[in-house]
């Protein structure tokens, strides 16, 4: 009845970078770091900028193939796993990019394991060639992270489906050339493609404390074709929380580099800022807090680079994955939003005001956790799989 | 990678044929074995598996052969202990000669020392205590007052060390001694093995709050030490201690890992039986919620024994290993205390009847784990130890 702990396995696979991931993660670094510096966040942010990241940077990451990582030789990508991928995120979590990584690869995800036929491979090709934004639009106003039981609904009609709902916060929506909409068909789950100029569908800018872009979108008796419904049933709901599972592996990465960039800009801070004539970080009040943050980002590594690895391992059952994807987004959730308040609060005054990276950190931290479920979600869905 | 997979393999395939039958799957953790010295009384499967892992070298298993160790390099000693977890097979031998004083000859003592005293360890001869804290020296080590005086070939020793943990069934004991009290304190400390049988050397039990006496106090009157006992330089003592100091965190580390590996399942099993079930849940979501926590910490807690293990170079403890002890020792505060506060009135039972033999060590052990974020370098002084040597926090 209960699974197996996920950890005996996962102590035996490695947990360290052999030399070509070192090297992919140094590219990743000198990419990021030239390209894309925090600073940019703000700028985005304070022009108002439609999009939300630069359309010319995107493009450049899918010609330096990037946005193909995950994706399999045969379908054209690179196949380096959600590991390889991971390097990847960590880095654009550091300098908080805003550019679609994460929904991308998520979409991919979702794709690659709720969907057969020709659409997959079409989708798929579209995305890594960074010519569409393929957004998932499953979340909705009153739900919370069960995504099986759509309040949107699909009646079939005469030609096709018609779909009424509402979906929120849907990240890249306001710019996705294509939305992946989670919807209660009469035979229970299905999952929709929906192209964005789809009469009936409106689409409004939300502005969110991270800056990233999203949408509230209206789904008003939009008509779409049969062969819109791309997987249905119990088989497409199992494998959509498969899909989530492993983009959740990947949100986790991003969080992951953002609390270790979080506390490495506190540590700077610490030994530059001084009072009663010493740096801050002399003292022990300070020390001790420093330390126990280095602790949880130590943990929370473990933790992430060992589902990432789950999730790579052929001979992983679901179970395990699913299990290893609740404890790193729950351990790396926690130590995020707490390398970020204990930042702000060894940074003091300047912590909270906007010229300091670390504010922005906590903004970010707050809606990567309220993301694919928070600790406490992840925590119960632990529990029920460990048969408690 | 294809050569530790043979040599898991092979490892895997001589320990289910030659481990006593009895031992197999009888594996509590990384200290629960038999713990050598002279004074030791090994049951008879016990006796067979130290001899069968000593004609493999397998008691030390990264040790060089010349001293009866397996020569094993780290990457195939983690997949020997892999394979011995993976059978839960008690280790052939415990202590503090195999982690913590041996490590140290090894890295520091001279050749005539490592002849005389490794292969006693490796064999379970000779069981070794540590003889570091004092009544006033206790996070502040370095101001420890243990004299020992020079006298022709010799040194004499009087003090008094504490916290020694099994001193009344050891045979030597290393001690950190002042020789010298007119320099910077940590400047005039050595490194001194001492034989517990020699003249006026004393060990005392120290009873705890858990009922248990792991320590003991030990009293030395005028003890004569030979000088060839001396680890590293007269005076230099303190850079030899230290880097003890480092194994013995990485061993109290893992061996907390190995003691958390089961938390979660007898976690589960006493809310159950305790709270009750529904549809084979815990009837209690705070509880289900708190067990679930410090599961997924032990988890990240072991993962990260795990790649620190992996990401040492040369099989040497970083300093990241405060982490592990610090987080480990929490961990296992925090299982205890859940599980007292699980157990509710049932874990008030001190002895007697009305309480099971489950309820009562459990207990025992929720007091016990008050001690871990003490023993071995207190939290507090892990974590300077962490802000200072990890995060180069200035002083």
């Amino acid at each position: 009845m209960s699974a197996p702990s996920p950890s005996s396995t996962a102590l035996t696979r490695r947990l360290t970078r052999d030399e070509d991931e070192t090297f992919l993660a140094e590219e990743a670094a000198r990419f990021v770091r030239e390209n894309s510096p925090v600073e940019r966040v703000r700028t985005l942010r304070d022009r108002r900028d439609e999009t939300g990241w630069s359309r010319d940077l995107w493009a450049t990451l899918a010609e330096l193939g990037w946005t193909a990582l995950t994706t399999a030789p045969e379908d054209g990508g690179a196949g380096l796993g959600l590991f390889g991928a991971s390097l990847l995120l960590e880095e654009a979590g550091r300098r908080l990019m805003p550019e679609p990584l994460v929904p991308s690869f998520a979409a991919l995800e979702v794709l690659q394991r709720c969907v057969a036929g020709s659409a997959r491979g079409r989708l798929v090709r579209r995305i890594i060639e960074g010519e569409a934004v393929v957004a998932l639009a499953l979340d909705e106003p009153r739900g919370r992270w069960d995504y099986g039981a759509p309040a949107t609904v699909a009646a079939s009609a005469a030609t096709g489906w018609t779909l009424r709902g509402t979906k929120s916060q849907v990240r890249e929506g306001h710019v996705a050339d294509v939305l992946l909409v989670s919807a209660t068909t009469p035979d229970g789950f299905g999952l929709f493609e929906v192209p964005w100029d789809a009469s009936g569908l409106q689409r409004e800018r939300q502005t969110r404390i991270d800056g990233r872009g999203a949408a509230l979108i209206t789904l008003d008796h939009v008509e779409v074709g049969p062969r819109a419904l791309l997987a249905k049933g119990p088989d497409a709901r199992r494998a959509l929380r498969e899909g989530l599972d492993r983009a959740t592996i990947l949100l986790a990465s991003e969080m992951l580099g953002g609390a270790a960039q979080a506390f490495a800009d506190t540590l700077v801070y610490l030994k530059e800022r001084e009072q009663f004539g010493v740096p801050i970080g002399s003292f022990q009040a300070l020390q001790h807090r420093a330390a126990r943050v280095f602790m949880k980002v130590e943990m929370a590594r473990s933790a992430v680079v060992a589902a990432a690895r789950a999730a790579d391992d052929p001979g992983a059952p679901a179970d395990e994955v699913a299990r290893m994807a609740s404890l790193a987004k729950a351990v790396v959730g926690e130590a995020y939003l707490h390398a970020a308040g204990e930042g702000i609060q060894m940074h003091g005054g300047v912590g909270v005001t906007d010229e300091y990276d670390i504010g922005l950190h906590l903004k970010r931290a707050r809606c990567a956790e309220a993301t694919w479920g928070d600790g406490v979600w992840h925590r119960r869905r632990w529990a029920r799989l460990g048969g408690y | 990678m294809a050569d530790l997979g043979a040599f898991r393999s092979e490892a895997t395939a001589w320990l289910r044929a030659h481990v006593p039958p009895a031992l197999l799957g009888t594996r509590k953790g990384a200290f629960d074995g038999y713990w050598g010295g002279r004074g030791g009384a090994p049951t008879d499967d016990e006796r067979r598996w130290l001899d069968l892992a000593l004609s493999r070298g397998w008691t030390a298993p990264t040790w060089p052969t010349r001293y009866g160790g397996g020569g094993l390099d780290p990457a195939e000693g983690r997949e020997l202990r892999a394979a011995m977890r993976e059978l839960s097979v008690p280790p052939p031998l415990v202590g503090f000669g195999l982690t913590m004083i041996g490590p140290t000859l090894l890295d520091f003592g001279s050749d005539a020392q490592k002849a005389e005293h490794l292969p006693p360890i490796v064999r379970g001869e000779i069981r070794w205590c540590q003889g570091y804290s004092e009544p006033d020296a206790g996070s502040d080590l370095a101001g420890l007052k243990t004299r020992a005086i020079p006298d022709g070939d010799d040194f004499i020793v009087n003090g008094q060390k504490v916290w020694t943990s099994y001193a009344d069934a050891s045979d030597w004991i290393f001690c950190l001694v002042r020789t010298n009290p007119d320099v910077k304190k940590q400047a005039g400390i050595t490194f001194l093995l001492i034989d517990m049988a020699s003249p006026g050397v004393q060990a005392r039990r120290i009873q705890l709050i858990s009922g248990a006496s792991p320590f003991c106090e030990v009293f030395l009157e005028d003890v004569r030490v030979p000088r060839a006992h001396v680890v590293g330089e007269v005076d230099g003592g303190w850079t030899v201690g230290k880097a003890l100091l480092l194994y013995e965190r990485s061993m109290i580390g893992e061996a907390i890992a190995g003691q958390l590996a089961g938390a979660e399942a007898s976690l589960v099993a006493l809310a159950k039986d305790h709270l009750g079930e529904r549809d084979g849940r815990i009837d209690d979501p705070a509880v289900r919620e708190a067990i679930a926590r410090n599961s997924m910490g032990e988890t990240a807690h072991r993962l990260t024994v795990a790649r620190v293990a992996q990401e040492a170079t040369a099989g040497k403890p970083s300093a990241a290993s405060s982490v592990l002890k610090v987080a480990g020792s929490e961990l296992k505060q925090r299982r205890w205390d859940l599980a007292a506060r699980v157990a509710g009135p049932q874990a008030l039972g001190w002895e007697g009847p009305g309480f099971s033999d489950d309820e009562l060590a459990a207990t025992r052990s929720w007091l016990r784990s008050r001690a871990n974020t003490i023993e071995g370098g207190t939290s507090e002084i892990q974590l300077n130890i962490l802000a200072k040597r990890v995060l180069g926090l200035p002083t």
